[in-house]
């Protein structure tokens, strides 16, 4: 996707088709007296290109929420359309094809395969994606190279920093070309230094490659980085607004 | 995607070899040992088979009384011996027997330059050379002359070390009891026989020497023959008990007092021994490939929980249940096909080096090579599948979390 003019760019956002439609989505856990409703009616839309910061307390339903939009979880009732398809109607296998094909992830931990080169881990979606060796040794270093640890490629996540694992794992969700990339508090566990550097990373990902972003925060400033900040309490959304930077 | 996938799996099996060896020590043992049974086993009955042929391919021992198998069977003291008459009648009036001489043994002292040695000696003619197919390394076989009972004799390899070292005996003179006699001739080598007798301690003299000078009689304890060559030795025992029970003058419904024994029904009776004894080792050892496979499936569960966190990501990052199932049933069947061939490798060597300690000849068996091979296969299919289930019935998040 090229990349607009700020303006012309906000604009086009708001006027393209949802990406993600959520409509009145529960998800309930155990039953009787033990049932826990960690979404209760939860709504909201997704344009292609935008950058959204989910908030809020912690059992506020705000990693269930991301880990249904990650087609990881199904909701309880509800609608959710991804490129207007119904994701509640797919099975299993279905919705990993839609994770192989459609999104990315990053994690709190980095989920990184240990023993495993840098280049291995990037390689992993592409695998599944049935992509020839030569071609995904070019997709990885590509990808390596655009969260700047090229020329790590042939480290092991123990040889590697916090702030550099975290950009390998970026690395793996970029290589698979994904329309959106799902980040589980991608900060959480990195100082503020390390922190800004992957948000602006991040924030590059956005605004020049047009990957539509949903990130769970706990951290304000973390959040200011994205366009758009909706704030969950007890599994519904409290507020829904554009974040200073963008506003 | 199969063969990313077994690429995939050595991968994973070499990023931890000393675990990956762990787990197939059982299939390798298990391997090993059916491999090393059956190789040695081969050996031994190839070894057996050729031990009694050393006897003499077709040969047949004629001897008084009925040696039957089991307890108090022996009743050979009491039945009458030959008579060199019965030697010249059988040669006469037996067409399928080719050879056939009077043999004595007795057990005596061998005396040279002050050096003793407790042997057995035995009187025959030359033609006992022929049916127990055995030839000479130095010197000759009686003349004629010395066939009518001159004081000479032919000395096996054990008596020549235990007497004289390696020093050439033609010529020498050795005494056995109270007979001073000329060694003319030395024996090949033979070895053991099957029973694990030396059949190089022997001395061998003419008949007619021994009976007058060492037994003290014309008696002939045994006679030794040879199949002739178109004759089964069916044949020729049936031609021998018809002669033998009439020369005897045995009545029709009464029992043989002699029996003749037949080399070839031994080496059968002994390879069935041989080959009831390996198929049971190797039912043993197929027992520890079972066992060996559990050992495969236990450390397959451990890897799957410990590995929760890794299927998780690949569930996350597209795989679906049946690739995550693939991979790591391929996984096991790797591992154990590797156990196999590392099984196969150190049971060929521990055979040879069996082989080589019992001294018999080294013959590994394709055959058992390649069930071996793919019993290990299965037994990857069969125990890994139900850790790879499990693998596959993760719920991706739970995994992850993990």
């Amino acid at each position: 996707m090229p990349v607009d003019p700020s303006g012309d760019r906000a604009a086009k956002i708001a006027t393209d088709p949802p990406l993600i439609e959520v409509r009145d989505i529960t998800r309930i856990y155990g039953t009787g007296e033990a049932e826990v409703r960690a979404l209760d009616g939860v709504s909201f839309d997704i344009r292609p290109g935008e950058f959204v910061s989910v908030m809020g307390p912690s059992g506020s339903g705000k990693s269930t929420a991301l880990n249904v939009l990650g087609c990881l979880d199904s909701p309880t009732s509800g609608h959710y359309l991804f490129n207007g398809v119904e994701v509640g109607g797919l099975d299993g296998d279905q919705r990993a094809l839609l994770r192989r094909h459609y999104l990315g992830f990053i994690f709190q931990g980095y989920n990184l395969l240990p023993r495993t080169t840098a280049l291995q881990n990037v390689e992993l979606p592409l695998i599944y994606k049935g992509m020839s060796r030569e071609e995904r040794e070019t997709r990885a270093i590509a990808a390596l190279d655009k969260v700047g640890l090229a020329q790590r490629a042939h480290h092991d996540p123990s040889q590697l920093s916090g702030g550099q694992q975290q950009r390998v794992a970026i690395a793996r969700a970029l290589a698979g070309d994904p329309q959106v990339i799902l980040a589980d508090e991608p900060t959480g566990n990195l100082d503020t230094k390390r922190s800004v550097e992957i948000m602006e990373l991040m924030v590059e990902l956005n605004q020049s490659d047009g990957i539509t972003i949903v990130m769970v925060t706990h951290e304000d400033d973390m959040a200011e980085f994205g366009s758009r900040l909706i704030w969950m309490v007890d599994g519904k959304v409290e507020s829904d607004r554009p974040t200073k930077r963008a506003a | 995607m199969l063969w990313e996938t077994v690429k995939l799996s050595v991968q994973s099996i070499l990023r931890n070899p000393m675990r990956s060896f762990l787990t197939v020590l059982g299939v390798v043992i298990g391997v090993a040992a059916v491999i090393a049974m059956v190789t040695v086993g081969n050996g031994s009955s190839a070894q057996v088979t050729s031990d009694v042929e050393s006897l003499g391919a077709n040969l047949l021992t004629l001897q008084p009384g009925q040696s039957r198998m089991g307890p108090g069977s022996s009743d050979g003291g009491a039945a009458r011996p030959f008579a060199l008459s019965d030697v010249d009648a059988i040669l006469d009036q037996v067409n399928s027997v080719s050879v056939a001489v009077p043999t004595g043994t007795q057990s005596i002292v061998a005396v040279f330059e002050g050096e003793n040695y407790q042997t057995t000696v035995t009187g025959t003619q030359n033609g006992y050379f022929e049916a127990r197919d055995w030839g000479l390394s130095a010197g000759r076989l009686f003349s004629s002359a010395e066939e009518k009972g001159k004081s000479v004799c032919i000395i096996g390899e054990t008596v020549r070390d235990e007497l004289m070292g390696r020093a050439d005996p033609i010529g020498q003179k050795i005494r056995i009891e109270s007979l001073n006699c000329t060694v003319i001739g030395l024996l090949e080598v033979k070895g053991a026989n099957t029973f694990g007798m030396d059949q190089d301690d022997t001395v061998i003299m003419p008949f007619k020497t021994f009976a007058r000078r060492i037994a003290g009689s014309t008696d002939v304890s045994s006679i030794t023959l040879s199949v002739r060559d178109g004759y089964s030795s069916d044949r020729a025992i049936d031609d021998l008990t018809a002669l033998m029970r009439e020369i005897r003058r045995i009545d029709p419904g009464e029992d043989d007092d002699f029996s003749v024994r037949d080399t070839a029904q031994i080496a059968a009776m002994l390879s069935s021994v041989t080959s009831v004894l390996t198929g049971l080792l190797s039912a043993v050892a197929a027992v520890s490939l079972l066992v060996g496979g559990i050992g495969i499936m236990n450390i397959m569960l451990v890897s799957v929980t410990e590995r929760t966190r890794e299927i998780g990501i690949r569930m996350a990052v597209g795989a679906q249940a049946s690739q995550v199932l693939l991979q790591f049933l391929v996984e096991a069947i790797v591992l154990s096909t590797l156990g196999g061939l590392l099984g196969i490798a150190l049971g060929l060597a521990m055979g040879a080096v069996g082989s080589a300690m019992l001294n018999v000849p080294f013959i590994p068996d394709a055959g058992t090579i390649a069930l071996a091979f793919g019993f290990s296969g299965m037994v990857g299919v069969v125990f890994g599948y139900f850790p790879a289930r499990a693998a596959a019935r993760l719920d991706p998040i739970e995994a992850l979390r993990h």
